[in-house]
Parts: C-alpha cells; structure tokens; sequence
C-alpha cells in the first residue's frame, strides 16, 4: 500500500484533502494501542518489564495469534470459523488418548503407540478434517458459516467430552518402553531460552504472510472476500478456496490444541472454551474487514499481541476478572468504531 | 472475413422456458459484431453461451471452425474469449493491478512487479493513465470499465464481448471506450458489442444482429442499416399492447410537483440535471429512459431513498424535500422498487404479510396486531387486484413474477396513498402478466391516484400512459401528452445527446 497524499471524494465529487495526521493515526492505531497498553501496564506493574515476564506473555500469544492466523484467512473470505476452540479441546484429547490409550486397530487386534511427531500428524488431520466439514457444510449445503461453524463447535466439544467421558488425561509424559516420550517439550520447550511455542508462532505467522501477500492462493482468498461473484467470473474455484482457508483455520486451531495440552502436560476436554472470540477479537483489532478481503497477517499478529498482553497485564495488575471482561470488550467495540471512521475517510 | 468464433444452431431451454430458439451468430476477425433486441429477446443468454458462463442445451459453439465445450469463464479465456458484464465485476478491495491479474498471472507465487507493469502497460494501450496500484473502489465506473477491459485483453482475448458498456459511462468515457475498440479493431480482436442506445451502435458496429423472442430476425450491414430500420426489426408486430381506451381519467389537481432536482453521478448511480416534472390525481405519468438514464434516481430522489443536491419535491402542495422515507409514506407517497427480489418481497413471510406491513399501524391497537382487521384488508387488496394466490397465508416466493408485482404494488396501496411511483413495474414478469399490472394501473389512476411508472419499453408507454416523460443522461429530453407521441420520436430522445 503505498499512498502519498490521501484523498477524499465529497458529495459534489471534488476532491478534498483530508487532515493527513489523523488518518495516519487511524491506520497505526493497532500499533498505538499495543504500545499504549503496553506503557500503562508497564507503569502499574513494576515487573512487568522483564525478560521472565515477557516471555510467559510471548507464550500466552502465541496461543491466540496462531488460532487468529487460521481466522484470518477464513475472516478474509467474508466467513468465520467458531469451532476453532471446540477443535483445539478435541485436538488436545485425541493427543492426549493417542499417548495413553494408543490406536487400536482392531482389525488386526493390536493397539498401536504411534511416536510424538505421528501424534501430532493425526491431531493436525483431525484438525483439517473438521475444517473440510466446514467447508463442505458451505459451499455444498450452503450453510451459513456462522451456523454451520456454530454446529461443529458443538459436535466437536461433545465428542472432546465423550472421548473420557469428560474426564482429563493426565500426565502425558509418554513412556520410553513404547517409544512415544517428549510430548511436553512442544508446549513446553525453551530453544535458545525462547518457548517452542514462540518459535512455532514465528515461523507460521511468516509463512502465513508469505501465502496471503505473495502468492495466487492469497490472491483468491482476498478476491473471494471482495466480491465472490467477480472472483467466480474470473474463473477462480470458489469453493476450493473455502476448503482451503476452513482447513487452514481447522489445523491451526488442532496445533493450539497440542500446543495446551503439551503445555499442561495434560489434555482436558473443556480446554479451549470460548478461545474462538479470541481469535475474532485479534483479528478484528488487526483491522480486518467481517465483511471479508481486507485485513493482514501482521495486522493479526499485533491484534493479537494486544489481546495477550491486556489480558495478563490486567492479571497482574490485579483487575477483577468481571473488569477484566469489561475492559476487554471496550478496546474490541473502539476498535471496530475507528475501524468504521477510517473507511470513511477512505 | 476470418471468422474467430461462432454459435450454430444454438438452442438454450430453461425448466419449460425456451431462451433461444436454435441462433446462429458469428464473430470475426476486426470487426464489431452488435446485437440488439429488446429485454428477454435473449441477447445475454446467446452472450453468456459465448463466453463459456452457460453451455447450449442443443447446437455448437466453434471456435477457429473446430467444435468446442467451453466449461466456465476460465476456459474461455484460455481459448481467448473474454467478456465484460453489465454489471461490473471486480473486487473493490483489491488494486487494479490485482483485478486484472485475478489469478495471477502465473502458477503458485505472484509476481506482483511484472503485473504491476504489464497491468501498466495494458491500460497505456487502452489510452488511460490509471495507476496500477490503485484500489478498485477508488475508481470511477468508466475508470472501472476500463479495467475490465483490460482485465479481458490480459488473457490475450480475441474475441471480447461488451455487454451495455456504456450504460454507466460519461460522455468522454464514451468517446474514449470507442477509441478503445477502434484500436482492438485493428490489432485483430472481434468484438461482440450489446446495447440499447441505437445511434451508438450504428457508429460503432460493422454488423447489426437483431433478436427477437429468442431467435435471429435481421441482419444487416451497419452501413446499409438506420435507426428507424433496426426499431422496425426490434419490435416486430407481435407483442404489441393495445391502447385502452375505456378508462381516460380526468385529469384532476397536481399531486407530485419536482422542480429542478440534480445530483451529481456517484460510483453507482446516475447523475439528475435540473429535472422537473409532476403528476396529477388520475395521471399515468410514463418515465421513459434506457439503462442508466437516471429514471430510477429520480423515482428514489422523490421517495426520499437517494439525496439530492438540488431542487425541491412537493406533495399535495406540501414541501416534503427534507422529510425522511417513513415521513413521505405517512403523507401519502408510495414507491415499489424495479428490484423486487432485494427491495421489495420479504421471501420468508406469506403473501399477507408481505402486503400488509406498509400499514401495520392501522391494524394494530397498542402495537397488538389485531388479526382479524389485518386479514380483512389484506383480503380485500388481494380481491382488489386480483392477486392470483391460493390464499394470505402462501409464501410470497410461491406467486409468479405477475402476482408479486401485484402483491407489491397492493401493499404500496394499503396506506392508501395520493401518489405511487412505481420503477420498471413490468421486469422480469411474463407478456400476459405485464397487461394485468398495467390494467391495475389504469384502474388506480382511474380511482384518482397520480401514478408515475418507469420503463424501457416504449410501447409499454405507449400503451398506458396519459403522458410519457423521456429521460436520457440524466435530462429530460421530452414530455408530450401520449397523443403526440410516437415510437420514432420517444426512442429518439431517449437516445438524444445531453441536449437542452
């Protein structure tokens, strides 16, 4: 986006120069936010600042941004994605029963422990699995994506539930005799004294950006959120595109999922309850458009920092939780109104 | 002639509906094939065929003398057909750059500087300065319009089909989208061009294909062919509505008086120049104009749903210029859109309901709905206007187009209003239920409303209206008592140049 001098068109179709500060406040305001939040807190707790303390934060982010990376992309269609927590709490059980329980195959009658990394395969393609149903309940049945996601949200926190009969897996540390040790050193981990999870942000938030801004599936995904119509003229398959960003969206919440569980060491089936208005929120503060083909993976990643750092800089600080609540929901309604204002002035 | 493309034999049935009855229609090389005929005469069927959007339920599609399937817009385009719909469609939030080059102009990574340049160079043939970089929804329509031409010309198209282009285009954008086809011309490209505005096509067409009812009736060299040669073809002798003559209401006082309204043209509308019209108790005003005209502005700037920068609106005397939508209503002027589907039916209430909620006030006693009342009007209107429908209680969405029409038209008459505007009564509704709404009409008026309808059909203003006001580029071009009317002279005017 490279804009020099930025105009308007009033009502009489002359052009007017509108005042250049305000509107290049409006477009930082993610930015302006985050430090703001940032230098209050900094100021009401004193060890705020420190290294201990940012890296737990760093952690906490990671958590939503790469939930909120996946809505994104399903947000920049002009959908939404309300299973991701549901998938998150049954990614976590599936990883959780895979460790414990292994996989019987009884066809063969042999229960098989499948090693960390094949783990996490299955729980990721359990992930991508329920976001393809998604995307089949939207383009073949036209389902609304808010009820056809609403639904899921409910199967997939059932089953989390039924799959212990709501019980918590404890204690997912593997066992040497059966190959399937190290769960915990995902969540976990430190590499060069940063949390694995911090890593694992990194290097999907940049692969994330590289697909939305530089390649033709990013292309389709923001033409689709433009006008589905045009796209679908252009002769780009719509509801490929809708497959694709669901199991997207689907595998980063799964990958959450694993993330808590191996965090905890432990996987609950009511983790991740309520993470999906998170992840809106961050994408929502990162100036994306619900009406799809406007926002950006680094507007997401810095919407989600700021969603990560209220949240445990009011922890620290001492707000009761009801504040807290409050609070939160005041930054996300400012946001969408000057989300609003900055349309306006174009 | 080296023929590009051609349609043989082409027959296309919807359901029970037939759209084209086996056309054939041919494209060559540097030459602007036009093709014209009257709404549903089936031009954007046999267009939609050609650019791979539908496929023909029997008959051939050529390309290069060898038969072809085309399966979707994208393998047209691969075999070099590219077409610009009516209604344009590109992203808004996307740069222009990005607009032409949809789906990258290779596989996987996006090459975002060589489109950048080749998107430079593309508008640079097309004699426009846009830059590249620019997003969509900053642009003018004929900005827009542009683009997506050369978004089509991207593709390496040789063959281009226009559809109304210039419905939305200024006068300069105009000149400069035939310049633009003058140099297509010349590097090769057949051109396949639609649209109402008749001196216009007969300036820029080699050949002119008129259809009528779904099939092929002349054809002719523009050369050879004149305005009043291609309205002969285009209306034919079937078809006609017969004036009647039972029902010629007195004209009684004014009721609507606009007086020098103007707006500007915006992205998606029209512009109004100094308009001034009224209609009086008992008048059938008919608002003739092409696509784009502004008539349906101007029915929206008196309801109040469209501002406007000048003038004044009065009804029954009273200055109703400020007042909102909700205010004009109470004072007795009602408005049914040309676009039933998204402005007009509630497709999930009934029949009744549909009808009955311009007047809910009426019905209800301390905003209770009391049934009974409410049902007895509704059943009254249905009986009125003889609204074919099984009962109140069927689904709106289960009426034909004809019985919706009324259905719309009853519920702008539940109020009980001095004046209707009604915009395009007869789209999208069937020959036999377009005398029905008109007989309603006459009926209305003859009951002593002002009734004001548009149209693009002359003969429909012929055939009703007491008075005909033409409409063209946002200006009146004439307003004549129907006896001094004739369909060379509406047809004329509505194809006047900004004139007066």
């Amino acid at each position: 986006m490279t804009e020099g001098k930025i105009l308007t068109m009033n009502g009489a179709g002359q052009a007017v120069s509108s005042d250049y500060a305000m509107t290049l406040l409006l477009k930082f305001r993610t930015v302006l936010a985050l430090v703001l939040v940032v230098a209050i807190f900094a100021v009401l707790a004193p060890n705020f600042l420190t290294v201990a303390n940012a890296l737990i934060m760093l952690k906490h982010i990671a958590i939503v941004a790469i939930l909120a990376i996946g809505m994104s992309f399903v947000i920049l269609t002009g959908g939404i994605d309300l299973s991701v927590g549901s998938i998150a709490g049954l990614a976590g059980m599936v990883a959780g029963a895979l460790i414990i329980n292994g996989l019987p195959l009884t066809a063969l009658g042999v229960v098989v422990y499948p090693s960390v990394p094949v783990v996490v395969g299955l729980v990721l393609l359990v992930g991508i699995g329920i976001g393809l149903f998604n995307g089949l309940l939207i383009n073949r049945f036209q389902v609304a994506p808010f009820i056809a996601t609403l639904g899921t949200l409910y199967m997939a926190r059932g089953a989390a539930m039924l799959m212990s009969n709501g019980e918590t897996f404890p204690n997912l540390i593997g066992n040497p005799a059966l190959g399937n040790e190290g769960f915990s050193r995902i969540g976990a981990g430190l590499l060069l004294g940063i949390p694995a999870p911090v890593w694992l942000l990194a290097v999907i938030a940049a692969g994330a950006a590289f697909v939305a801004g530089s390649t033709t599936f990013g292309r389709r995904v923001y033409a689709v959120g433009g006008s589905e119509r045009a796209a679908l003229l252009s002769g780009v398959r719509v509801d490929r595109v809708k497959y694709a960003v669901y199991a997207i969206s689907g595998a980063m919440a799964a990958l959450v999922g694993v993330l808590i569980a191996s965090d905890l060491v432990a996987a609950h089936p009511a983790s991740g309850e309520s993470f999906e208005l998170n992840g809106i929120a961050a994408v929502v503060l990162g100036g994306a458009s619900l009406t799809g083909g406007r926002g950006t993976i680094v507007g997401t990643l810095i919407g989600a920092c700021v969603i990560g750092v209220l949240g445990d800089g009011m922890v620290m600080v001492g707000i009761s939780e009801f504040w807290q609540m409050v609070i939160k929901g005041g930054v996300i309604v400012t946001a969408v109104v000057l989300d609003r204002l900055q349309e306006r002035l174009g | 002639m080296v023929e590009l493309m051609r349609a043989s034999g082409v027959k296309k049935r919807y359901g029970g509906v037939t759209a084209l009855h086996g056309v054939d229609f041919a494209v060559e090389v540097g030459r602007v094939s036009v093709l014209i005929g009257e709404n549903g005469a089936g031009k954007s069927t046999l267009m939609r065929i050609l650019a791979g959007i539908e496929t023909p339920s029997e008959g051939e599609v050529h390309v290069d003398g060898h038969p072809v399937r085309l399966n979707g817009a994208r393998d047209a385009a691969a075999r070099g057909i590219g077409m610009v719909h009516q209604e344009l469609n590109l992203c808004p939030n996307l740069s222009v750059a990005e607009n032409i080059f949809l789906l990258g102009s290779r596989k996987g990574l996006l090459d975002r500087s060589g489109e950048r340049e080749k998107a430079r160079a593309l508008l640079a043939r097309l004699r426009q300065n846009i830059d590249p970089d620019r997003r969509v929804a900053t642009l003018s329509i004929g900005e827009q319009q542009i683009v997506e031409i050369a978004k089509a010309l991207a593709e390496e198209c040789r063959v281009l089909i226009l559809d109304e282009p210039t419905s939305a285009l200024s006068e300069a954008e105009v000149e400069v989208l035939f310049e633009v086809i003058g140099d297509l011309k010349r590097s090769g490209v057949g051109i396949v061009y639609i649209s109402h505005r008749l001196e216009e096509l007969l300036r820029v067409g080699d050949s002119i294909t008129v259809m009528r009812d779904g099939r092929i009736v002349a054809r002719s060299e523009a050369a050879d062919a004149s305005v009043g040669w291609i309205i002969e073809q285009m209306l034919g002798e079937k078809g006609r509505l017969k004036r009647a003559n039972d029902l010629a209401p007195e004209e009684g006082e004014t009721v609507l008086a606009i007086s020098g309204v103007s707006r500007p043209r915006d992205r998606t509308s029209a512009a109004l120049h100094d308009i001034s019209m009224e209609a009086r108790a008992g008048d059938i005003v008919a608002l003739y104009g092409l696509l784009g005209s502004g008539r349906t502005e101007l029915m929206e700037v008196a309801f109040g749903a469209r501002a406007a920068s000048d003038g004044t609106i009065t009804l029954k005397g009273e200055d109703i210029t400020r007042l909102s939508i909700a205010q004009r209503v109470e004072r007795g002027l009602l408005f049914v859109s040309e676009d039933r589907k998204a402005q007009g039916l509630f497709a999930n209430l009934d029949v009744g309901r549909n009808m009955a909620v311009s007047d809910l006030a009426s019905f209800a006693q301390k905003g209770v709905i009391r049934a009974a009342s409410e049902q007895g009007a509704v059943g009254r209107m249905i009986a009125r206007l003889g609204v074919k429908t099984a009962s109140a209680r069927t689904a709106i969405t289960a009426l034909s187009g004809g019985n919706q029409q009324k259905a719309l038209i009853g519920r702008a008459l539940m109020p009980g209003p001095a004046a209707l505007l009604l915009d395009e009564p007869t789209r999208g509704i069937d020959v036999g239920a377009r005398s029905e709404v008109f007989a309603t009409i006459r009926q209305l008026a003859a009951d002593g409303l002002a009734v004001v309808f548009s149209t693009s059909d002359v003969l429909e203003a012929l055939a009703v209206a007491e008075r005909i006001i033409v409409i063209a580029k946002g200006r009146i071009t004439l307003d004549i008592p129907v006896a001094q009317a004739t369909e060379a002279r509406l047809i004329r005017a509505a194809n006047a140049a900004a004139a007066a």
